[in-house]
């Protein structure tokens, strides 16, 4: 049991950060923005598919940093050349820029790559177990993973609150056409945040990669989880963001490990439920519903708390 | 220095601006006066862009007309716009240095003389703004706009929702600005301050200015101080 506890908790924790460096690129973008990128997850998927192919050419360490500045340059790319233009016709033709720009990542990705999931390896020198727990090998790879995000995570952090351009950008949040007024490029502001935005995907994308599967559908897998940690979070709010990836990693890793179902609970009070049309439900484990989970907490939060844990804004 | 021509401005289908002309000289004090919904708010923001802009705009001899607002903040034009859009979750102190456009070329107002100058501000230098009571909020709003030392600053009511006492501080601090050199275009519905400061006053009514005068002009004109200007 304290086992199965200590292991949970330090995937939970993993699997958190990882949903926080994508989250929170997700979250500033729409407070800057007031667009939902939909694309934010293909993102994640180009850097580990970037990754995969950078390291098999030039090794796994120069992969960690050219794929997500490739990635994050794309991104840049893709906010002055697309969604600018786009942004004159609208809200909900941003939206659907960045839905159709989805699915067109995912397509290109299975041009080249196929739809099989290509041969990304952990990297020979983490390749080791770091520490064994009662019985478990916990691999140095997670540990790495996990040393990656909090490094990024402090390093946003003091960019965010310390530096110049952290200002700006924490005043563009809320009123991005006083920045402008003050004399600073609010343009290219948007710009810097989509790039470091999508490039923090990226990362999450090259050092997920290895660890889980690189796939052409892994945005599709990501993505929604994604929109429901920054719901959850609140909107714009980065420490919302923080909490909710943490709380979703977390619950997502316990559910998964855990067999209890109502059955077992319950079962010796009432044995005859277990034989009606309710047999279904009282059987089912907490390990079967785990993937609902996060959908059901976003729609909890939706109904009793719209704005979001730590959210400020009521959209 | 501020050259305005023929300028219309709409929101959607309504034509707001109907041909505003207006100009100020360097260091001049000029208000805008009229009653709320003339087009006052507008003519300021048609100029730095917030509203698209039809007509013809220059600032010293630089056509703006349809700039981005940073590229006009960076000619030497300030704006303060009238719902005090402070930056809440930053302390005072910050949101007076993001009124520094270029950290490398430092103006006339320092940080240090805003605080010494308005010892709330000092009291508060790093606590969040968006805590402080709406008079203080005004200050900051025009102190951070000074930080980036406009040749021209445009300030859009800001004596609206204030406290007698506090309305005569804002006015002492816009006294102060024009006395260090810097040309003011005032929006404003007080005319008592309007009148004290200004060098020459403009009154607009349904989109046009419809007298251009000296508070002294004004205060002799009755005829259109009660059509234009008396509720």
């Amino acid at each position: 049991m304290l086992e199965l506890i200590v292991i949970s908790t330090l995937n939970g924790i993993l699997f958190g950060m990882l949903l926080f460096l994508m989250a929170s690129g997700l979250t500033v973008i729409f407070s800057m923005l007031g667009v939902l990128n939909f694309a934010h997850a293909s993102f994640y998927m180009l850097g580990a598919f970037f990754g995969f192919q950078i390291s098999r050419w030039f090794g796994f360490w120069p992969a960690l940093i050219i794929a997500p500045l490739l990635a994050g340059g794309l991104g840049a790319l893709v906010e002055r050349f697309g969604l600018r233009q786009v942004h004159k016709n609208g809200h909900v033709a941003e939206l659907l820029f960045t839905f159709g720009l989805a699915f067109a990542i995912e397509e290109i990705v299975q041009i080249i790559w196929g739809k099989s999931p290509v041969d990304f390896r952990v990297p020979p020198l983490l390749d080791f177990p770091a520490f064994t727990i009662f019985s478990t090998n916990y691999p140095a790879f997670k540990m790495f993973m996990l040393l990656v995000s909090v490094i990024i995570f402090i390093g946003l952090l003091l960019v965010l609150k310390r530096t110049r351009i952290g200002l700006i950008v924490q005043a563009a949040l809320t009123h991005p056409h006083m920045v402008g007024h003050l004399g600073h490029n609010v343009g290219r502001i948007f710009m810097l945040v989509f790039g470091v935005g999508t490039a923090l995907a990226a990362v999450a994308g090259v050092i997920a990669g290895p660890a889980l599967v690189t796939q052409s559908n892994m945005a599709g897998l990501l993505g929604p989880i994604l929109f429901v940690v920054v719901v959850v979070g609140g909107l714009g709010s980065l420490p919302g963001a923080f909490i909710a990836s943490l709380l979703i990693g977390l619950i997502q890793t316990f559910a998964v490990s855990m067999d209890g179902s109502l059955a077992g609970a319950f079962g010796p009070l009432s044995p005859d439920y277990a034989a009606t049309w309710l047999s279904d439900i009282w059987n089912v484990t907490i390990a079967q519903i785990a993937p609902i989970m996060p959908y059901l907490l976003l729609v909890l939060i939706l109904i009793f708390r719209p704005m979001g844990l730590l959210g400020t804004r009521d959209t | 220095m501020l050259q305005v021509q023929d300028l219309h401005a709409y929101y959607g289908k309504s034509h707001i601006l109907q041909g505003v002309d207006l100009h100020i000289d360097v260091g001049e004090v000029v208000s805008l006066l009229g009653r709320n919904g003339v087009g006052r708010s507008t003519t300021v923001k048609a100029i730095m862009g917030e509203v698209p802009p039809h007509g013809s705009i220059k600032f010293k001899g630089k056509d703006i007309a349809g700039l981005p607002s940073f590229k006009i903040a960076h000619l030497g034009l300030g704006y303060v716009p009238e719902h005090r859009d402070i930056f809440p979750g930053l302390t005072v102190r910050q949101n007076l240095m993001l009124g520094i456009k270029d950290p490398r070329k430092p103006g006339q107002w320092k940080l240090d003389d805003m605080l010494d100058m308005f010892p709330n501000l000092a009291a508060r230098a790093d606590t969040a703004a968006g805590v402080m009571s709406g008079g203080e909020k005004q200050m900051l709003t025009i102190c951070r706009t000074l930080m980036g030392d406009p040749e021209l600053v445009m300030i859009d009511e800001p004596t609206e929702g204030l406290a007698p006492i506090i309305v005569q501080q804002v006015g002492d601090l816009i006294a102060e600005i024009a006395r260090r050199g810097v040309a003011i275009l005032l929006v404003e519905q007080k005319l008592s301050i309007a009148l004290r400061i200004s060098h020459r006053v403009y009154v607009m009514g349904h989109g046009r200015i419809v007298f251009e005068g000296t508070p002294a002009e004004l205060k002799a004109n009755d005829a259109v101080r009660r059509e234009w200007l008396e509720v």
